[in-house]
Formats: C-alpha cells, structure tokens, sequence
C-alpha cells in the first residue's frame, strides 16, 4: 500500500513527506489538524482509487473528517478500504513517472520512466510511446552514479532538476535492492511549487523468497484483507489460492495442481459447469498431517461439495500418499463429510490403491486416471 | 545420443552431506548416475558411503571447495542442494570453478540472486539449470537432480518443462516409448536454461525424434519458444500448458507463475504454439496421445 511504500522510501532517502495514516474519520481530522491543506487517500493495494473516490481534498479538518468518513469502509476493485492516509495537499507543476523492475524476459533488470506520469504508464505508452523511456540494468553492475545520470538524461527530466533526479534516481534503487523488490513505482513523481522534486505516490512489490533477510516485511502484510481460508492455510505453511468453485483440489507439485485445476474445469462442463474451488499444492511430501491439513482448510470452505485428491508419486512413493489421506480422515474424524476422489499413480502405486482400498472408507472413492477422476468429483460436486 | 548429460558425465553434489543432498546423492547413484564426490566447506576431507546401482558401496569424497572437486576428480556437472540463502554462493563458486554444468535444485531463491548469479555467468563457460527446478535425467545413463528414474527408459521423445511433477506425468504417460533426456527447467521468474535452450539442443540432438514441451502461465517464455520452433525446429513438437483456469494476479505455486495485467495466459501461450505448427493438449494425456500418434508415424 501506498503508506508502506512511503516508509520504505523515507527510510532510503527518496524525498517526499510519507504523510499520517489514519484508522478512525477522528484520527484524520487530527492529523489535518497538524498538516493543514491535506489529501485524504484511501489506503488499498489498488490502482485507480481516484477515479473511484477513493482520493479528496480536504482544505479544512472538518473536510477531511467529512471525507474520511466516506472513504473509509468504501469497496474499490472488490476491497474494502480500512485506513486512509492524510497527506501534506502539494502544489503540483508537473507529473512524471519512475520505476525499476524485474525483467523476467530478458533477466535482468528495467527501469522505465517517463516525462509524462500521473496518469497510468500504459496509457501513455500507447498514445505516446516516444515519452516512454526504457532503460536496461545490468543485474550484476547495478545503479550507481553513473548510471543514475545517463537514466536520467534519457528520461528527460529537466534540466534544473538533474541533481535532485540523480539522487533520488540513486535512493529508489536501494529501495529496491536493499528491500529485495520486484518492483519500486513512483507515479506521480511531481515538480513542485520552487522546483522541487517530490515522490507523491508509490508502489513497492516484495520478493516473497527473500522474506528470510527481511524479518520486517511480515508487517506489510494485509491481513484484514486476505481471505479467512488464504490466512489459515499460511499459518499451516500451505501452498492455497480460493477460487470460486465446487470442487475442492489437493495435489502435488505446483505445475501438476494447476494441470488438475484445467482438467476438473473441463470436465465440469459436462456436468452443470462446476468449478475448481482451489489451488493446494502439498508439495512432495504429502504425509498424513500435510494431508490432513490441507482437507481441513479445503472442508470448510462451504462451497466445495467434493474433493479431488491427484498426486503423482515421484520421490514420495504411493503408499505413504495413501496412508497420508487414511490418516488425514482419522485424524478429521466426523469433519470429514464431503466425498473424495483419490487418483494415485507412479511410485508403489499398487502398495497404494491396495492400502485406500482396505481401509475403504465410505467417502472415497479410487479412481485409476486423471481424467477419469476430475469427472467423477466434477459429476458429485453436481450431485 | 542425450542432452546435457549423459552416462560419461561425472557428477558433484553441493550440499552432499544435508538432508536433501544425502538421499539424492543416494537416488542418483542408484539410478546408474556417476557421481564422484561433493562440496561442504566445513566438512572437507570427510567421505560419505552409499550404494551404487549394483548395490556395492562406493565411498565418496567430500571436499571444501567446487574447484577442488573438479580437480580431484574431473567433474563436470554439479547438482546443487543448498538452502536458498546461500545458494547465490554456491553458484558463484561454481561459475568460478567453470563447471560444465549446474544444476540448481533449490526452491525459494530470492530473485535478485538468480538476477545476479544470472548476469554473473555471461560469457562464462557454465550452463545452469533451474533454480526451482527437478534437475535433468538420460533415462539408463544419468540422473542430475530427483527426478524419479524408474519412471521412464530410454526412447525417441525429449521433454522440456517448467514443472516438476508434469514431467514426471508425461514421462509416465510414455513411458511404453521413452525418453532421450527429459529436462525440468524450473518455475522461477529468472531461470538459466530455456525452453528454447533445449529444443535447439533436441533438434541437435540424433537421438531425440519428438520433442513434448510443457509450459504453464507467467512470462513469455513459452511465446517465443514458439517463435523459435517455427523458424528452427524440424523435429515434431507437442505442446501442454497448465493454467487455463488461473485467476489473474494470484502467484499458482511456482513463483514465476502469475497472469499479470491479461500477459502471461494459458490461451495466449496456447495460440502462440499452435500458430507455430505445434499441437497442442488440453490435458496431459491428450498430449500424451498426441504424441503417441506422431510417435507411430514416424
């Protein structure tokens, strides 16, 4: 959200005033007091809060308190806005946009800036491209002074504010390299009333597998807005995306869930057009607590009417699968009350079939391939 | 004939004495690969005993660096099982010591490491396979990472795919045909092979006579190998890819892959295949039977 990305920039040096958050329409009339002319800004990680009033002026604390109130609770793109940040109101001459990137295509790294921002950069790189820089880093080299001043003679800021872009050029770049980002945005980078260059608003995206340098991340985390079942299977260390569908999806292997999501979606049509309910990957080891685990978040998630259990058997055999989802029922006892559907292939797959067979449990049922089982969950998740 | 690897290639395993590294050291001897030694640093001048495919214990050398490895021993591929914090340097010294081969078995690499390490092996002579990734296998020669060998033999179909677990599947949808080598490059956003990567070293290669590629959501990687089989691969192509049913900006399991901003789709990977004269599966066993016919005819 745009506060912590403020944070992040304050911390590296990016100038700009990171504003007060405020959680109560009382807090922000407060921090208006203490700021004068503000702007009341809806705090959700979304683009486009202003077209959906999600952004106000507020020139006096009775503006802002007034503002505050509607914005608060208000939904933009499906998420309900819990904190609004009042901002420092700034007189703006003009806009540009900055950003460093993570170039998958070409491995390595792209900053992208153009003259042109506070409008979204996709716009203007379609009605005009030619304001649209785009300048390569190479990841071993990185930016330094140099190379901040050459990112900045191409973008074209001007020329009365070079020193400022250079630093600023510099700081955003230990933002993202200090911060293992994916991605650091400002927009609008503003010139201000005296010349003055502003970082106004920003995004920050942070590399998930570099949490283990950065302890201080686990803040930025929303979670008032993850979704309940999202937040519990985290807290088991769980690989699961909600989606909205009946049938419940447990796999292993994140290429081979994904593949079991597609073949349940086909089969689904045949049968009233249910849907995958779940993205679960249990990874390789797939034992009974892991399984367990994971049917108990895909249980209670009220819309799945049955559950597709596909694992392939590579490294984990067959047989420890299968004993992974007799234990797993065990342990859920009478919480298990939706229908299985097993498909095992691949290591000691005959150990395995064998062992789900003789502990027949009513709710299961074996079915030999993966094609035949999506149909048979998609046919009872229909029933 | 295989890609990358085969039955000469001498095999070291970074991280050799972790859990990880123990039991695929083990897998990998097992399933006929030479292995020669490993790397720990702290624990140089120790060996570790396991059993070869012919169940006589081979005694293994652990030694202190990538480099002396090499020396001692010839090695010309490494396996790497190194948590993801040190994996950067594992690789570094591997580049250093101009390995042939590396693979990368680590999940949960920070992305600016792979970033670096990546810029940091241009112009060097090591070829990288992953991170992310379930390594590399010539059915009857040689496994370099855990890919299941009892899956699949040898036979005329090279496979090359992001995910784990969908190549161990294709490989057991053909298993009665088989493969040349079968290769998983990882589902990260940076990663060192390419699809591409392989298909030019399958159409190379005598032996492969089909070529199945699997793909899945995210990038474009799948795009432009697209561009790449229709102005440079002969050989048969068939296509997978997973992900038709993804919901945009969720992050499915791998890291790599996310539909962003409408790029990165199933269907558009899918068209872009198809337009290149590749057929394409809706499900990994019409893959499977797509490739079986091209199998027949040839």
């Amino acid at each position: 959200m745009e506060f912590q990305a403020k944070e992040l920039f304050a911390k590296h040096g990016v100038p700009g005033t990171p504003g007060i958050v405020a959680n109560t329409p009382a807090e922000a009339r407060a921090a208006a007091e203490q700021l004068g002319v503000c702007v009341v800004k809806a705090q959700v990680k979304a683009g486009g809060r202003g077209k959906a009033g999600g952004v106000k002026l507020a020139k006096t604390p009775d503006e802002a308190e007034a503002h505050a109130t509607a914005i608060l609770g208000m939904e933009i793109k499906g998420l309900t806005v819990n904190r609004v940040l009042i901002a420092p109101a700034a007189s703006i001459e003009e806009e540009y946009y900055f950003s460093f990137l993570l170039d998958h295509a070409n491995r390595r790294y792209l900053c992208i800036a153009s003259v042109e921002g506070g409008v979204e950069i996709e716009e203007v790189a379609k009605t005009n491209p030619d304001a649209v820089k785009q300048i390569p880093i190479d990841a071993g080299l990185g930016v330094d002074e140099a190379k901040a001043r050459e990112i900045v003679a191409e973008a074209a800021f001007p020329e009365a504010l070079t020193e400022q872009a250079v630093q600023t050029v510099l700081a955003l770049w230990k933002v993202f390299v200090e911060e293992d980002a994916t991605l650091v945005e400002v927009n609008p980078l503003a010139r201000l009333a005296g010349d003055k260059l502003e970082a106004l608003d920003g995004k920050v995206s942070l590399d998930e597998n570099a949490e283990f340098r950065h302890p201080e991340h686990a803040e930025f985390e929303d979670k008032a807005a993850a979704d309940p079942l999202e937040a519990k299977a985290k807290e088991k260390g769980l690989n699961y995306v909600k989606l909205d569908g009946a049938v419940g999806i447990i796999g292993n292997g994140a290429g081979l869930v994904m593949s079991t999501l597609d073949v349940v979606a086909y089969a689904g049509e045949a049968h009233g057009g249910v849907k995958p309910a779940n993205f679960l990957d249990i990874g390789g080891g797939a034992s009974a607590q892991v399984m367990a685990d994971g049917l108990d978040v895909i249980l209670n998630d009220p819309q799945v009417k049955s559950v597709f259990v596909n694992v392939f058997g590579g490294i984990t055999s067959c047989d420890a699968v299968a004993n992974g989802i007799v234990g797993a029922l065990e342990i859920l006892g009478a919480e298990a009350s939706k229908p299985l559907v097993v498909r095992l292939d691949g290591n000691n797959v005959e150990e395995g079939r064998r062992i789900l067979a003789e502990a027949n449990h009513p709710l299961v049922t074996l079915v030999d391939t993966m094609d035949g089982a999506a149909d048979k969950a998609a046919e009872l998740a229909n029933a | 004939m295989s890609i990358f690897l085969n039955k000469d290639s001498k095999v070291i395993v970074q991280g050799i004495t972790g859990g990880e590294g123990t039991k695929h050291t083990r897998l990998m001897l097992k399933a006929g690969t030479n292995v020669v030694g490993g790397v720990n640093a702290r624990k140089a001048g120790t060996t570790v005993t396991h059993q070869d495919a012919d169940g006589n214990d081979v005694e293994l050398p652990v030694f202190g660096s990538v480099a002396e490895a090499i020396k001692e021993t010839g090695a010309d591929v490494s396996v790497a099982f190194v948590p993801p914090a040190f994996t950067k340097d594992a690789v570094i010294e591997a580049i250093d010591a101009e390995i042939g081969l590396l693979v990368i078995i680590t999940e949960g690499v920070p992305v600016q490491d792979s970033a670096e390490f990546w810029a940091y092996a241009q112009g060097k002579s090591t070829r990288i396979i992953g991170p992310n990734c379930p390594g590399i296998i010539t059915p009857g020669e040689a496994l370099a990472g855990i890919t299941p060998a009892t899956i699949a033999g040898k036979g005329p179909v090279g496979l090359v795919s992001k995910s784990g677990t969908l190549t161990y599947q294709m490989m057991f949808e053909l298993k009665d045909y088989g493969f040349s080598t079968a290769i998983g490059i990882g589902g990260d956003p940076i990663i060192g092979t390419t699809h591409i990567d392989a298909l030019a070293a399958f159409e190379a290669d005598p032996e492969t006579k089909a070529i199945v590629m699997i793909g899945e959501i995210g990038g474009d990687a799948e795009e432009k190998a697209a561009a790449y089989i229709k102005e440079h691969v002969t050989k048969p192509v068939v296509g997978y890819v997973a992900g038709f049913t993804a919901p945009e900006g969720k992050t499915m399991g791998h890291a790599g892959a996310i539909v962003a901003d409408g790029a990165g789709t199933a269907q558009g990977k899918k068209e872009a295949l198809e337009a290149a004269g590749v057929k394409v599966g809706k499900t990994p066993s019409e893959t499977a039977a797509l490739m079986r016919e091209i199998l027949k005819s040839l």
